[in-house]
């Protein structure tokens, strides 16, 4: 069967079950629960049966640069099992966690719809369609956040909206400047026009609002302040999602994607991703250590983590441009896209560690735990797992992605950001023990005698989550890297080449 | 007495049909002449809106109720993405056209242009029914003041 053919399904499955679940599932509060687990999965099982295939799928039949294009390389497939794998993870978990909420059949809804925008945006060649793709999944997490309803909910749903919604506008205004300069909306089409008929400085003017926007849907450090409140607002399976794969879906796939792909990296562009990875991996890490919150702490990792992402893809970039050695440019890259890979696996799993806790215990405020070792085992042990790995320590699989970074800092020249680096390694590991030692060691309050480990089918999310922080190590055995991760690596480096792949017609 | 003045009313009964009418042109010609689905669906949700303006909340939601709208809402994007992908299963090409065979585009011509007329309806009852759902939601929620001066969101009816 040609593979081609399935990439469509990854949108239109989720949009299909986001608009079937309210329809038949509005009374029947299982029914939803199944279809929403059913559509996840679906898309899992697409995503990783076409993992490795190459193609472009003209929608409709209009070939490019009108009609739009999909485009299926090395690094978007490596999203897509990312996205559908921590959304099916999320939705197992929300099985039994959404109990607590009302209206199940409109969070799977909104739910799917995030998925749908998400596969979407990972997916298209065209910044139109990723604009639409773009303002799809970021709409429907502005309601998720909210959907607790409190106030403190919607006071943190509102930030967000404000916040991102003026980066949407901006990254439409960012479009049409490009469409502007270069009359074309296709990517491929852009870059081929960029490359031979030079640069026009109104796209200068586009980048920057570029990296300002999707820095904004990255929570990038002076973009950050939308995080820490929407994160931990939202329901715990929503802040898996939304600290595991949205804000690297909208912020960082898209970013890398337009600088390296599309306008085509400088090393300008290079210093200003580096600065502001520095920048939000320093920030993150020293406003996180301080928190008592888990989630909020949680958030607060999340925007250093991202720091560590945009430093190696940046890293790489400005070695690129800069006339560097190719090896040393791609261990970067490789650096930054195993850690975003990574950082989706144990960043989720530690949000639904917390979810997990908060389902039994009812808090989610450190000082108010204690000596939960006893009681919720399976949650202290996938909870211990994942605080390890993104801290970097050894087997784990944050550590060897930490690794790469600071290695490919060496080779390049600048060992000042692997110092930078393993510092704040060392101050997460610092923060996350202090996580374990409040939440699992130390006394048991009476208010906590009863608690129990949370219900089987949120066990199991946590275990496959679990596993994966341990074995995603040996992506790196050769042989296995040449499959997953060099393909994704290779569409990077490739720069704005990517037209001869992308629009073979020219 | 529920809605505005009697002159108002009177209007309305004779008005709200030709823009409900013109809503539907509007969406059968949407191949032939500007318009289409959106523009067609805030018409038709307009003529609702209209006649809850005049005639008070109730009114509308017995002639359209909230539900109904909810299930117009979803069942007008699952008609658009079943046509997508009946382009998908037929054509094997997702949003892909596979009655133009049958009927190719032709101006002035009612039956043409395959299935764009279909993704138009599918349109214009999706958009329809969520401004009309996104009116009665603002119109639901009223802030009120409690006894020690504390304002209070209440919520008129059950949304269910």
């Amino acid at each position: 069967m040609n593979t081609t053919m399935l990439i469509p399904l990854l949108v239109a499955i989720p949009l299909l079950f986001a608009f079937f679940i309210p329809l038949v599932a509005r009374k029947i509060r299982v029914l939803a629960d199944i279809l929403g687990n059913l559509a996840t999965l679906g898309a899992l099982i697409i995503a990783i049966l076409i993992f490795g295939s190459r193609g472009i799928y003209e929608l409709g039949g209009w070939s490019p640069p009108i009609g739009i294009n999909w485009v299926l390389d090395g690094f978007s497939n490596l999203m897509l099992v990312i996205i559908n794998l921590i959304s099916f993870t999320a939705t197992l978990f929300s099985s039994k966690y959404m109990e607590q909420y009302t209206a199940k059949y409109k969070y799977y809804s909104l739910f799917l719809l995030m998925v749908a925008g998400m596969n979407g945006v990972v997916l298209t060649g065209d910044m139109f369609n990723l604009f639409v793709f773009l303002e799809i999944a970021s709409v429907a997490s502005y309601a998720l956040v909210a959907f607790g309803g409190n106030h403190e909910e919607l006071e943190a749903s509102f930030k967000y909206l404000i916040l991102a919604s003026i980066g949407s506008t901006l990254i439409l205004f960012g479009i049409a400047f490009t469409y502007g300069a270069t009359g074309y909306l296709n990517m491929a089409s852009i870059a081929s026009t960029i490359s031979s008929g030079g640069r026009n400085p109104i796209l200068l003017f586009a980048v920057v609002f570029f990296i300002v926007c999707f820095g904004i849907k990255a929570a990038l450090v002076p973009f950050h302040p939308w995080l820490p409140d929407a994160h931990p607002s939202a329901p715990a399976p929503i802040s898996a999602m939304l600290s595991g794969v949205l804000i690297k879906a909208l912020g960082i796939y898209a970013l890398t994607r337009v600088l390296f792909n599309v306008i085509g990296m400088t090393t300008v562009f290079g210093w200003v991703l580096i600065a502001v990875g520095v920048l939000s991996m320093v920030v993150g890490v020293f406003l996180a250590v301080g928190q008592w919150d888990f989630k909020r702490l949680l958030a607060y990792h999340s925007i250093s983590q991202m720091g560590y992402v945009i430093l190696g893809i940046g890293l790489g970039g400005y070695i690129l441009s800069s006339g560097g050695e190719q090896s040393a440019a791609m261990l970067a890259i490789l650096g930054g896209i195993f850690h975003l890979a990574n950082h989706s696996v144990f960043k989720s799993l530690l949000f639904l560690c917390s979810g997990s806790i908060e389902y039994s215990a009812g808090t989610r405020q450190l000082k108010e735990m204690g000596g939960l070792l006893e009681q919720m085992p399976l949650t202290r042990a996938t909870c211990t797992i994942a605080s390890l790995s993104i801290a970097g320590v050894p087997p784990f699989n944050g550590f060897w992605s930490k690794l790469i970074i600071i290695i490919a800092a060496f080779q390049a020249g600048f060992p000042w950001l692997a110092a930078i680096t393993i510092l704040v390694s060392f101050v997460t590991l610092i923060s996350f023990l202090k996580v374990l030692r409040y939440a699992f060691l130390g006394k048991l309050p009476e208010a906590l005698r009863q608690v129990r480990e949370s219900p089987a089918i949120m066990a199991i999310a946590l275990v496959i989550l679990a596993i994966l922080c341990t074995g995603m190590g040996l992506l790196l055995v050769p042989g296995v890297r040449e499959v997953i991760l060099d393909p994704a690596v290779a569409a990077l480096l490739q720069g704005i080449e990517y037209a001869q792949v992308a629009l073979p017609v020219f | 007495m529920k809605g505005m003045t009697v002159i108002v009313k009177t209007v309305t009964r004779w008005v709200k049909v030709f823009i409900f009418l013109y809503g539907i042109y509007i969406i059968i010609t949407g191949h032939l002449a500007p318009g289409g689905g959106f523009a067609d669906g805030v018409i038709i949700a307009c003529s609702y809106i209209l006649l809850m303006l005049a005639y008070g909340r109730e009114f509308a939601l017995k002639r359209l109720s909230s539900r109904a709208a909810h299930h117009l809402d979803s069942s007008g994007v699952l008609l658009f993405l079943v046509v997508a992908l009946l382009g998908l299963g037929y054509g094997g090409i997702f949003f892909g056209n596979f009655l133009q065979t049958r009927f190719p585009g032709v101006a002035f011509k009612l039956l043409s242009s395959g299935t764009i007329p279909i993704s138009n309806i599918a349109i214009g009852i999706k958009v329809a029914a969520s401004v009309f759902l996104v009116f009665i939601i603002l119109s639901v929620l009223r802030i009120v003041l409690d006894e020690d001066g504390t304002q209070k969101m209440v919520q008129d009816e059950e949304e269910e």
